[in-house]
């Protein structure tokens, strides 16, 4: 085996240029000749332009040019796309507004694009953008997710009456409505899952460039699917066909969700770049950031179980409104349905679930994936309910978690999923162990005696990851394919090159997929480079995004490595004169059973190119191979979280004692990189619950809209991590993989808020539990308590 | 235009720039050295964090003409490919880095840290010097470790060159 293969803690080769600064990020490209874009931002959530007086901008000092939506359209520019059909319960298809790169007579949320200025430099630009007078007539706004469906609210797009998008479904109304008639006890829950700003460290840029010699564009864009971006620039924008498009995505730092979009910047970039024939810049500052990058999460929910006198579920039944924001971003349409329902069911067998999901447009930022993308909001619903459940039944909510866990699979939930496998008592069992479970009361009672509040909360969660196939997909809306391609191309030398169309923006890809064939072909790591990113050199791929890198992108390396495999053991069998059949490899070496013959893989390869030692009517020469890999299934990765709190009661403060997460990936290529992507989840999820807090006022502006007002998890708000792992492989995929990206985002918020309405005990809080809030929530318990 | 001069990782350069361009702005679009980021633009990231003169600024905050005459230390010069600090081992050896975009940032913070504290330093106070610096990656455990494992391996270098 070798120290570089599957499962073993590799460091990753790609830190070098990182930790040196060699790294090479979209800001930092710069092309010859460049001129700087700025984008004119509506100051308004809604309102009507009557004119845009560019005059005096484009006198002004080094300007090269000033477009707005106009120009686009006379181009024949098309829209900005979604890319996920949904079909309301009453089957018409959703209710789309049109969405022009750069606004056309209205502007729909504060931050919306109105005009682009090019100019020398940057500073150039920003000044210039300051002469441009927009004659707004500002409108009304409809800017709070559960009042812009009414009568009384502006209409944001005609398309869509009442600013509704859709009134989707998933589930059987009439058992749920049995099950709920049955029931031994009922629960009900009514919260807000919170909008989240999603905050890359890096902000998003863009380079363009068109060569006049060749017809082609290059873009150098900070984006988690480079091929996507190429797709929808070409066949739904119109900028060019992708033959004549190279986009590139360096390195990247960071998505979590909010780079996987086709963005107006990189639209008008790209156009810019041959309307003034020279290569256009764009950097986001940070402030752009937060009103332009698609918002996460921020739904409002009305959630009920009905259990049986046991505590044994018998029916969900979820209605959740959704804010999409002011236009629909190129997922956002599925993420609170085809990506939240599906997960209602969590690690639980429940026999009749029905969930209501209405999409609503309101005069903000467009919302679209967040790390995890409808999964949080998913666990949070039902570990929630169950855990207000066994508090109200009085049952250990453990037990009670226990007595629910499904047990046989594969299982068929009510809402579509197909569980493939899983041991979830298996993992709360660990996870009560690692939490020192059994300590909590003592705990509790040295926190008392100092006056402060403890408490301790669960969440087991499911997640579906690397959705699939690409058949199912379709005939649920999906405009895309979610297979993944590889190519592995083999030199003479023996060193080789994999090429993933996949994309790295902190995972590790450069060393995990290298694990895989270091591990495959027995060579060291270091005769394998990794490539990516850049469609000139990989033909397609789907990108990276809901964990499906490893269990889908891995895969198909996996499939491609079997071809190569196969047809370097043929060519072993004419080097060594030996039946094909009787030739093994293992360890990198090809030998001749019965025989003392051997060959290296290196020697094979060589002898590939040289091809004197077979008949290349029957064998052609080289060894390059590749593959398009489509699962069979998601995968469903899960676990335990359990967290462990102590508020002060006098500031309202929480302080995150312990975390906990027991988690089941299934096979592990890199358990340092799995664990990696653990911590950050679990970061963005206490983020959430406790700290992050998007507040729009009621005129649509974004009132958090820098880091001064948003709460970013900084180091000392957090604890560190207590990860560990159980192991059931994944039986749909070739390396018994299932997915680590998103889990912590997905399981932290819920077991969070469990723990602090543990410690307040009562339930009135909603998330983020910020000081202030928990300082509330204290008062009101005793209030409460002196009301009793 | 005015005229700046300053020793950038031990190299003096000069250059003629407009009086608002930031030392960020100088060492990263006049000197080519991108090691150094911009993550926001409100002071808050450290992103940008190099050493003036010895110290941790926040070079998106500071004038590069306030500049003139100083010694700048950027990421990159504080080890290569081929000779690493123990630091920016550390962050390897420990995973304390994704996307790397905060990295550089951190690895000065870290090393500003160990000169104003030492080289032994614990959980709390790593976690509570890293107020300047946002990592949205990582949720700070590994660059934990990793801050006080480079810190001690300096300690160790900084011995073993002494006997
Ligand atoms: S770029 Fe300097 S602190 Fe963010
Ligand atoms: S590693 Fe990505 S922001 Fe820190």
């Amino acid at each position: 085996m070798s120290e570089t293969g599957i499962g073993k803690p590799v460091r990753r080769r790609e830190d070098i240029r990182f930790i040196t600064g060699n790294g090479r990020y979209t800001a930092d490209i710069n092309r010859p000749g460049q001129v700087y874009a700025v984008f004119v931002r509506s100051p308004h959530a809604h309102a009507r332009i009557r004119n845009i007086e560019t005059t005096a901008a484009i006198a002004a000092p080094g300007v090269a040019g000033i477009f707005t939506g106009k120009d686009l359209e006379a181009d024949r520019i098309g829209k900005l796309i979604c890319g996920w059909m949904i079909h309301s319960k009453d089957g018409s298809p959703m209710n789309m507004g049109a969405h022009p790169a750069l606004a056309l007579d209205r502007v729909r949320y504060a931050g919306d694009h109105v005009a682009v200025v090019l100019a020398d430099s940057v500073e150039q630009a920003k000044d210039a953008a300051e002469l441009i007078a927009v004659d707004y007539e500002p409108l009304p706004a409809a800017v709070h997710l559960t009042e812009a469906q009414a009568a009384s609210q502006p209409q944001i797009h005609e398309e869509a009456p009442n600013n509704t998008v859709y009134q989707w479904h998933l589930g059987d109304k009439a058992a749920v409505d049995a099950a709920f008639a049955r029931a031994a006890h009922r629960t009900r829950l009514e919260f807000t899952n919170n909008r989240l700003i999603p905050n890359a460290i890096e902000p998003r840029a863009a380079v363009a460039e068109y060569d006049a010699a060749s017809g082609g564009y290059t873009l150098y864009t900070t984006s988690q699917n480079p091929h996507v971006t190429r797709l929808v620039l070409s066949a739904f924008i119109g900028i060019a066909p992708e033959n004549r498009l190279r986009v590139v995505a360096p390195d990247v730092g960071g998505g979590f969700g909010s780079k996987i979009f086709i963005y107006a910047e990189e639209v008008v970039c790209t156009w810019a770049a041959r309307k003034i024939g020279r290569p256009v810049k764009w950097v986001a500052d940070r402030s752009e950031s937060f009103v332009a990058d698609a918002h996460g999460r921020d739904h409002h929910t009305v959630a009920q179980a009905a259990m049986d006198a046991e505590g044994k579920i018998l029916g969900l039944r979820v209605r959740t409104k959704a804010n999409l924001g002011a236009y629909l971003s190129t997922f956002a349409s599925s993420v609170p349905t085809y990506l939240y329902a599906p997960l209602l069911s969590g690690q639980y067998d429940v026999p009749a679930i029905y969930c209501e999901v209405d999409g609503v447009y309101t005069n903000t930022t467009p919302v679209d994936a967040y790390r995890g993308a409808g999964r949080p909001e998913a666990t949070f619903v039902i570990e929630r309910l169950v855990e207000v459940a066994a508090r109200e039944m009085g049952i250990d909510p453990a037990e009670f978690r226990m007595r629910n866990f499904i047990r046989k699979f594969p299982h068929q939930t009510p809402v579509l999923s197909n569980y493939d496998v899983g041991n979830y008592p298996a993992c709360m069992k660990v996870a009560l162990e690692s939490a020192d479970h059994a300590g909590f009361a003592e705990r509790k009672r040295t926190s008392t005696a100092k006056g402060k509040l403890r408490g301790l909360g669960f969440s087991a969660y499911i997640e579906a990851c690397g959705i699939a196939p690409s058949t199912a997909i379709g005939a649920l809306g999906a405009g895309v394919g979610l297979w993944e391609s590889a190519e592995i191309r083999v030199n003479a030398t023996g060193t080789v090159e994999v090429l993933t169309g996949t994309h790295a923006h902190g995972q590790g890809h450069e060393t995990t997929l290298a694990q895989i064939v270091s591990e495959r072909l027995g060579i060291p790591i270091d005769q394998v480079s990794v490539i990516h990113g850049d469609t000139d050199k990989v033909q397609m791929g789907m990108g990276t995004y809901g964990s499906r890198s490893a269990a889908v992108g891995g895969s198909a390396v996996v499939r491609a490595l079997d071809k190569v495999v196969l047809k370097a053991t043929r060519i072993a069998a004419r080097c060594m004169e030996v039946p094909e059949d009787s030739v093994e490899f293992t360890d990198g070496v090809f030998s001749a059973r019965g025989t003392n013959r051997t060959m290296k893989f290196a020697e094979v390869a060589l002898q590939a190119y040289l091809a004197h030692k077979f008949d290349t009517a029957e064998i052609e020469p080289g060894l390059k191979e590749s593959a398009f890999y489509d699962p069979t299934n998601f995968t469903f990765p899960s676990g335990v979280h359990i967290a462990e709190v102590e508020i002060d009661p006098e500031t309202g403060n929480t302080r995150v004692e312990r975390w906990t997460a027991v988690d089941d990936f299934g096979n592990l290529i890199n358990p340092m990189i799995v664990e990696g992507q653990v911590h950050g989840g679990i970061a963005q999820g206490i983020g959430q619950a406790l700290l992050e807090r998007t507040v729009y006022d009621d005129t649509g502006q974004l009132l958090t809209a820098s880091y001064m007002d948003y709460c970013m998890p900084r180091a000392s708000d957090l604890p560190s991590f207590d990860v560990a792992m159980t192991n059931t492989p994944c039986p749909s995929n070739p390396l018994g993989v299932k997915g680590c990206g998103e889990a912590g985002a997905i399981a932290a918020p819920a077991a969070l808020i469990n723990a602090i309405t543990n410690a307040l005990g009562h339930e009135d809080i909603e998330m983020p539990a910020t000081p202030g809030a928990v300082w509330r929530a204290v008062a009101l318990r005793a209030e409460k308590r002196a009301a009793e | 235009m005015t005229a700046v001069s300053v020793t950038v990782n031990g190299k003096t350069v000069s250059a003629e720039i407009e009086p608002r361009t930031l030392l960020v702005q100088l060492l990263r679009d006049r000197l080519g050295l991108t090691g150094t980021h911009v993550g926001c633009d409100t002071s808050q990231c450290g992103a940008c964090v190099v050493h003036v003169n010895g110290k941790a600024v926040k070079s998106c905050t500071m004038l590069a003409l306030s500049c003139d005459g100083a010694k700048v230390t950027t990421i990159e010069g504080i080890g290569s490919p081929e000779m690493l600090h123990p630091m920016q081992r550390a962050f390897q050896d420990h995973h304390g880095l994704q996307c790397g975009f905060c990295t550089p940032g951190m690895i000065m913070s870290a090393l500003d840290l160990v000169t104003r504290k030492g080289m032994k330093l614990d959980e709390s106070t790593i976690r509570k010097e890293l107020e300047g610096n946002l990592c949205r990656c990582t949720g700070y455990h590994n660059i934990v470790k990793a801050i006080g494992a480079g810190a001690q391996a300096m300690g160790a270098a900084e011995l073993q060159a002494a006997e």
